[in-house]
């Protein structure tokens, strides 16, 4: 049977269960777009940019564990994909991206809509393709998903030249199984490192369990609450691992880091040893490397062996898959009853891991994340863009389950939320999908209001609107002297207590409600405290996208906050 | 700051050469000499890369070359007897008056003369990097008029 390059590639995704495409057509991707046009088995949803398909592909892959898949042309299409190629890269998710290239004929001649996109993804994708013949196609379909769904997952970038989109070939099979000579990701831990860690654990005084992402990637987390409760040991997640253990648990002291808890930070500084599982000890973790935990004994399990002593000095490392080793750990590993570190611990946690002061005069973001909680009881999908919102919505919202914090963790992408929450919601959770913005970061992705409106995809978009870019404000209001420099997207009534900001505007732009509204989605603003419940029972109510707006006290901190630089014990409090 | 001379075996395909370039450039780093070229095997290649730099840093490279998909296997010789070889080919200013001395003085450093012309002689040396140095050295007050050197490769002496 004659078969296109281009139908091909769609009969690989099919066989590759790809069910949802997200993307932007152009010029070069038109064979494609056309052997679309007639796949049923496979839904694609048309971003208003193609940033937001790769950010869409990303959210799938992080709220479904499957591999997430987006489509853009060459040239400008694939430049705007990169940011959300390297959000991807940098938390480790999943996702095949596939762009159109100029003919192989006009390679490197600057032809139109021509950039040297394997070049520019290099360093941030696993691994990339360029295909140069139809002959290559299928078994670069197949690298290119095993690769970025094995191992450390990450993105995988294939482009395709138009002509091997158009080319035709008599002989098409898709292979049934892959085997690349060099790569071949070690997932069962060392036995012996495995006993080391026992015994280490056996021997602790002061023990602290520190879990990541690689927790959700790997599905570990029965094992990892099987080991906690054997041995009663405290647990503390990175933001990527928020959810991989129940946020509600006794054992469970929050994340560490920059905005993580008291009893986390205090926790890692006094313990004896660290269990750190599938976590990468990013610098808004560890602050000041010198003084991170150091009395601690450091057990690191990963699957990727560069990801040990990257940062910080390991004793015991163990490669391999964090639920198969988990799973023989939990084996060796001897009960322990609570203890007065348990009771230390426990202190430091106090009632709530998060605190703030109420208000009943200004709406608290703080108050709004609680009562998005509250209203959903804990039982939705979230994602953030980045800044305070998401500091907040990490402090406060208490993830119970895996796979229901969609943010971006390693790159810090505003942004990124709208649409990681539409390609969460495309995958039809059963729950809420919920993006909580500010109203800077919306901003960034504004335009795919219209992908949700037309595709009556169930988003609600919380803007918690201080009408500042918040945590670059909190910065400069904290170590530049209350300089507002380029920070306020507004002015008016609410700057009459700022001293830093020139040439401010009198009136917030854009009305979020006036602007959903033109987008035909329904919306709802809440001012006064009285009314936050309000607007999010009807938001969440909406058969549809809906988006809230909550006028927030404009100047509030994220607290605690260690500043940069600093070793985790030296904690600024509200 | 500390020299590696480290060895990788990579697939022989286009852009490898780029990734693996790129986790050094990224860092700001600069390679001080890279020798690529196939293997008895066609579809492997053997890259030989000398590089100066922080310990730690090199460490942490050589964990992310490994990393890299084309990437089959990584050698960092730091601290093994390893025998390592350099190419030169030279071209000096000669004439009949003094090639009789350059030639004596190739001699004593087991450079070859590769060619000769009536203005020049170009020698092909092979050895290692300090003695290459040492035979440019001597030869450079002639007048050097074009020197091509083909960075290090290396072997380990014994197989570990």
């Amino acid at each position: 049977m004659k078969l296109t390059g281009a139908q091909v590639l769609i009969d690989a995704l099919k066989k590759e269960d790809v069910s949802v495409v997200f993307g932007y057509p152009g010029g070069v991707v038109i064979p494609i777009f056309d052997v679309l046009y007639d796949t049923e088995e496979i839904k694609f949803v048309l971003t208003r940019h193609e940033q937001a398909a790769a950010h869409a592909a990303d959210g799938y892959a992080r709220a479904t564990g499957k591999v997430g898949v987006c489509l853009a042309t060459s040239g400008p299409g694939a430049t705007n994909i990169m940011t959300g190629i390297a959000t991807a890269f940098l938390d480790s998710i999943p996702m095949v991206a596939i762009t159109g290239q100029v003919s192989t004929a006009l390679l490197g001649s600057d032809a139109f809509q021509e950039a040297d996109v394997v070049g520019i993804s290099r360093p941030i994708t696993k691994h990339n393709f360029l295909v140069k013949s139809i002959d290559e196609l299928p078994v670069i379909i197949k690298k290119a998903f095993h690769i970025a769904s094995t191992g450390r997952p990450g993105p995988v970038l294939v482009d395709i030249p138009v002509d091997v989109s158009r080319a035709v070939t008599e002989s098409y099979s898709y292979p049934e199984t892959i085997s690349i000579r060099s790569y071949k990701p070690n997932t069962t831990g060392h036995i012996r490192q495995i006993q080391k860690a026992a015994e280490a654990i056996a021997n602790a005084k002061k023990p602290v369990i520190f879990a990541g992402g690689g927790i959700i990637h790997s599905g570990a987390y029965e094992e990892l609450l099987e080991l906690a409760q054997s041995t009663n040991i405290p647990v503390t997640t990175s933001l990527m691992g928020l959810g991989c253990f129940p946020g509600n648990h006794p054992l469970f002291i929050g994340m560490p880091g920059m905005h993580g808890a008291k009893a986390a930070n205090f926790a890692i500084q006094e313990c004896d040893l660290i269990i750190s599982i599938g976590v990468r000890f990013d610098d808004r973790v560890t602050g000041y490397v010198a003084k991170f935990a150091p009395e601690a004994t450091i057990i690191h399990m990963d699957i990727d062996p560069a990801a040990i002593s990257k940062i910080i000095k390991v004793d015991i490392p163990v490669v391999g898959d964090a639920k198969k080793i988990l799973t023989e750990l939990n084996k060796l590993v001897k009960p322990r009853d609570a203890d007065a570190w348990n009771e230390k611990v426990i202190k430091w946690k106090g009632k709530k891991l998060f605190t703030y002061t109420d208000s009943k005069e200004v709406i608290k973001p703080q108050a709004v994340i609680e009562a998005v909680y509250r209203e959903t009881n804990g039982k939705a999908i979230i994602a953030t863009e980045v800044g305070q919102h998401q500091m907040w919505t990490a402090q406060y919202y208490l993830f119970d389950r895996p796979r229901t914090l969609l943010t971006s963790g390693g790159l810090g992408t505003m942004g990124y939320g709208m649409p990681a929450a539409m390609g969460a919601a495309v995958a039809d959770p059963g729950i809420p999908v919920i993006d909580i913005a500010g109203d800077g970061s919306i901003q960034m992705n504004i335009q795919e209001l219209a992908t949700l409106s037309i595709n009556n995809i169930p988003v609600k978009v919380v803007i918690l609107n201080n009408s500042y870019l918040g945590m670059v404000r909190q910065w400069q209001e904290l170590f530049h002297n209350r300089r507002y420099s380029s920070t306020c997207l507004k002015g008016g009534f609410l700057c009459q207590n700022c001293v830093g900001t020139k040439n401010c505007r009198k009136q917030y732009v854009p009305d979020f409600i006036a602007l959903a509204a033109s987008y035909n989605i329904a919306a709802f603003r809440a001012e006064k405290p009285e009314q936050v419940e309000k607007v999010l029972r009807e938001g969440l109510a909406v058969n549809g996208p809906a988006v809230m707006e909550f006028i927030v006290a404009p100047e509030e901190n994220v607290f605690p906050m260690v500043p940069a630089g600093k070793p985790l014990d030296e904690i600024l409090e509200g | 700051m500390s020299i590696h001379t480290i060895s990788v075996l990579v697939e022989n395909n286009s852009g490898t050469l780029s990734r693996i370039s790129g986790l050094f450039s990224s860092r700001g780093y600069n390679i001080t000499s890279l020798t690529v070229a196939e293997t008895d095997d066609p579809t492997v290649s053997r890259m030989t890369i000398v590089v100066g730099g922080e310990e730690s840093i090199l460490e942490q490279i050589v964990k992310q070359l490994n990393r890299l998909i084309d990437v089959i296997k990584v050698i960092d010789f730091e601290g093994e007897p390893v025998v390592e070889r350099e190419m030169v080919l030279v071209r000096i200013d000669s004439n009949h008056n003094n090639r009789h001395e350059m030639i004596g003085l190739g001699t004593i450093f087991g450079a070859r003369i590769a060619a000769v012309s009536p203005s020049s002689v170009t020698f092909e040396m092979m050895g290692t990097k300090s003695g290459i140095n040492d035979f440019i050295m001597m030869i450079k007050p002639y007048g050097i008029k074009e020197i091509v050197r083909s960075g290090t490769i290396a072997i380990a002496q014994t197989r570990k």
